[in-house]
């Protein structure tokens, strides 16, 4: 159960927004970073057929974000947990 | 049985589904339209929510205009992806806490203001009644094609079904409507993907044969791409930029903000029983998205790669693309090229009267293609192929079998009807509920705002049909257009009403006007006054894109950020929202307590 008596609001903002932050860094790093800014880097690596950065940009930040949203989902029902404001 | 009897079968066939689940789930169920999530399996409201969001632009136009695009055409995939991750993480799980149903009400409760929701409301209208006419676009072109029609014409038809499927669908548990359309619009669009990979590459999974070699060579697909279309003088495939690398990173993030901000989409996420189902819900509907959207890119390259095989016979040959007898003649031509010059969408001009088809780029900067051409007499490129087409043409191009084709047309029709039907309701909901009921005549009777409701769709409908004649863009790049609109506007005072306890309304109505403002005035000096053709007032803002070379479909990210620098100016110099407010935006940020969704005021 809880380790922060129930009440911790700000605990548990701080908490969440610092889940966020991670999250948030990955979902840029992986589009804009691999899929933009360094696509032209990247493509000379290949995947198979693909150069790398093109496939960050038509396949892989897709794939990434489907993890990301359903790592969250799990991280933030943890956080709820922790800090005895889940839903019954 | 020949194709045109096919297309009417399987078309017919889908809309007596879809009207018979309709009336099926009205018989079933006596849960009103808003709360129909709360009894549906979180994998078939993910389905539903699919259907809503991918409309005609999705299924229709995007992968036309990833295959003219190259490379910059993923910006549509990220920013129309990665606005889910937006929105399940900063705005899904507390709008649902907060328990209204429409984004209005939320920023007219938070804001303590009814002058904020009226603000919201005219933001709401403006990004959804362009939105509808990219969707018009798209029905005309699958309505032309279907009936045999110009697209003029198709547009007039699409109206009138749009209407009766709004009015019609919208009283009912649409839900159920939207699974079926999911499931139809699916296979419409993966099954030719997955004949046309096995074909090109031996590989059935698109997105695995995209990065496969090209059957009968030892180049891997997207290198022989890349050979084909730069020796005729286009850009490289898999390089080349949507303008400038600066434009591409903005445009990406205004679909992605735009995403998280458009009413239609986050309403579905009001309806889940939970606070914890909001967060999965955004991640199961990307789900069924990106199926859909990591075909695209295949689809795009290998309808490239098989439109350039189609009139130039060296593409799959092998050897000179620019040898005389390389080039496919005229009459020659394959039946769907004849059955799409019917709609005005593909043209063929034989400008150096040999009577065969050169298709190349004739403005190219690339001076081998060009010597190359001028060797070979070209005169000129002799086909426009219009980029909304080449979904709908794909079976054909590929020579794919009769019911195929049948499908996709049912296919396309589905994604722009469930799209269409589900932001007519969220302009009904916002003028009727909203507007008249919220601000003008709070007494209004039940019945009446019915019937302002309907009004307002039929006013939606005929407004975006007319300038769906004209349309301001292909269907994807006038949808984007809407993206930005939403993103400038709603997505950042929403995201301060949630992450801002000392926001207050004075600052968030500056800020959603300057956004709102900014943004429109950069698009109609390009597309003109309401996208009304001649109106566009360039040379005042220092002609096309000056603003650092961005494109007005990419404006929203910039619209935005002025907005939050806007709000939060104004923010600092007027005084503090009352203590009840910061208590409610505490609340917000807590799962414990959510209630059911209630829509009274």
């Amino acid at each position: 159960m809880s380790q922060h008596g129930g009440n911790d609001a700000q605990g548990y903002w701080r908490a969440t927004l610092g889940l966020l932050t991670k999250i948030l860094i990955v979902w840029f790093v992986c589009s804009f970073g691999a899929g933009i800014l360094f696509a032209d880097a990247l493509n000379t690596i290949k995947l198979g057929g693909y150069p790398l950065g093109f496939w960050f940009a038509h396949q892989g930040s897709m794939y990434i974000f489907i993890a990301l949203i359903f790592y969250y989902a799990k991280k933030m029902g943890d956080i709820d947990r922790e800090f005895d404001v889940h839903e019954d | 049985m020949d194709l045109q009897t096919t297309i009417y079968l399987v078309v017919g066939a889908s809309f007596a589904l879809y009207i018979g689940i309709a009336i099926w789930a009205r018989a079933g169920s006596t849960s009103e339209f808003y709360v129909a999530g709360g009894g549906v399996p979180p994998v078939m409201n993910g389905m539903a929510t699919a259907a809503d969001w991918m409309s005609a632009a999705s299924f229709i136009s995007m992968a036309g205009l990833i295959a003219n695009m190259g490379y910059g055409g993923g910006l549509f995939l990220m920013g129309w992806t990665g606005g889910y991750v937006l929105l399940a993480m900063l705005l899904a799980p507390y709008l649902r806490k907060f328990g209204k149903f429409t984004v209005p009400q939320f920023i007219g409760d938070r804001f303590y203001s009814k002058t904020a929701s009226t603000v919201a409301v005219l933001c709401l209208l403006t990004a959804s009644i362009t939105y509808i006419i990219g969707q018009m676009t798209g029905v005309g072109v699958a309505f032309s094609r279907f009936l045999g029609v110009s697209s003029e014409t198709g547009i007039y038809v699409g109206m009138g079904i749009v209407f009766m499927y709004a009015v019609f669908g919208g009283m009912k548990g649409i839900t159920y409507t939207q699974v079926a359309q999911y499931i139809v619009l699916i296979f419409a669009y993966t099954i030719p993907a997955i004949f046309i990979s096995m074909n090109l590459t031996g590989n059935p999974i698109p997105q695995l044969g995209l990065g496969s070699g090209f059957t009968g060579t030892d180049m891997a697909l997207l290198t022989k791409l890349d050979q084909v279309v730069t020796e005729l003088g286009f850009g490289k495939y898999t390089t080349t930029t949507a303008g400038s690398t600066l434009n591409m990173f903005v445009y990406t993030m205004s679909l992605m903000i735009g995403t998280a901000g458009l009413p239609h989409v986050i309403m579905r996420f009001f309806t889940v029983p939970r606070v914890k189902d909001a967060r999965s819900s955004a991640g199961w509907a990307l789900i069924f998205i990106a199926i859909l959207y990591t075909t695209a890119p295949a689809v795009a390259a290998m309808a490239k790669l098989n439109l350039h095989g189609t009139v130039n016979t060296a593409v799959k040959a092998g050897g000179d693309l620019y040898a005389v007898e390389a080039s496919i003649k005229a009459e020659e031509r394959p039946d769907w090229m004849k059955r799409w010059e019917k709609t005005g969408l593909l043209k063929f001009e034989d400008k150096n009267g040999d009577g065969r088809i050169q298709y190349y780029n004739d403005k190219t900067k690339n001076a081998d293609a060009k010597a190359k051409a001028d060797a070979a007499g070209w005169k000129g490129n002799e086909l426009t192929v219009n980029a909304d087409i080449i979904v709908l043409a794909n079976p054909e191009i590929a020579l794919l079998p009769n019911w195929v084709i049948a499908l996709v047309a049912a296919g396309g029709l589905a994604a722009a009807l469930s799209t269409a039907a589900g932001l007519l309701m969220a302009i009904s909901a916002a003028v009727s509920h909203d507007l008249i009921k919220g601000v003008f005549v709070p007494n209004i009777s039940e019945k009446g705002e019915l019937l302002a409701g309907k009004i307002a769709m039929a006013v939606a409908i005929v407004i975006s049909g007319w300038l769906g004649l004209n349309p301001p863009g292909f269907a994807a790049g006038t949808v984007a257009l809407a993206f930005g609109i939403a993103a400038s506007s709603l997505f950042p005072a929403i995201m301060m009403g949630i992450f801002s306890k000392k926001m207050n309304k004075e600052g968030a109505i500056a800020g959603m006007l300057a956004g709102l403002f900014i943004t429109l005035f950069y698009v109609f000096a390009h597309k003109g006054i309401f996208f009304i053709k001649g109106t566009d007032f360039l040379p005042l803002i220092g002609g096309a894109n000056s603003f650092f070379g961005i494109t007005p479909e990419a404006f929203g990210a910039v619209g935005a950020l002025f907005n939050f620098i806007v709000a939060f100016a104004v923010d600092k110099v007027t005084k503090e929202p009352p203590e009840h407010i910061q208590h409610m935006v505490e609340a917000v940020r807590i799962p414990r307590g959510s209630k059911a969704v209630d829509g009274a005021h």
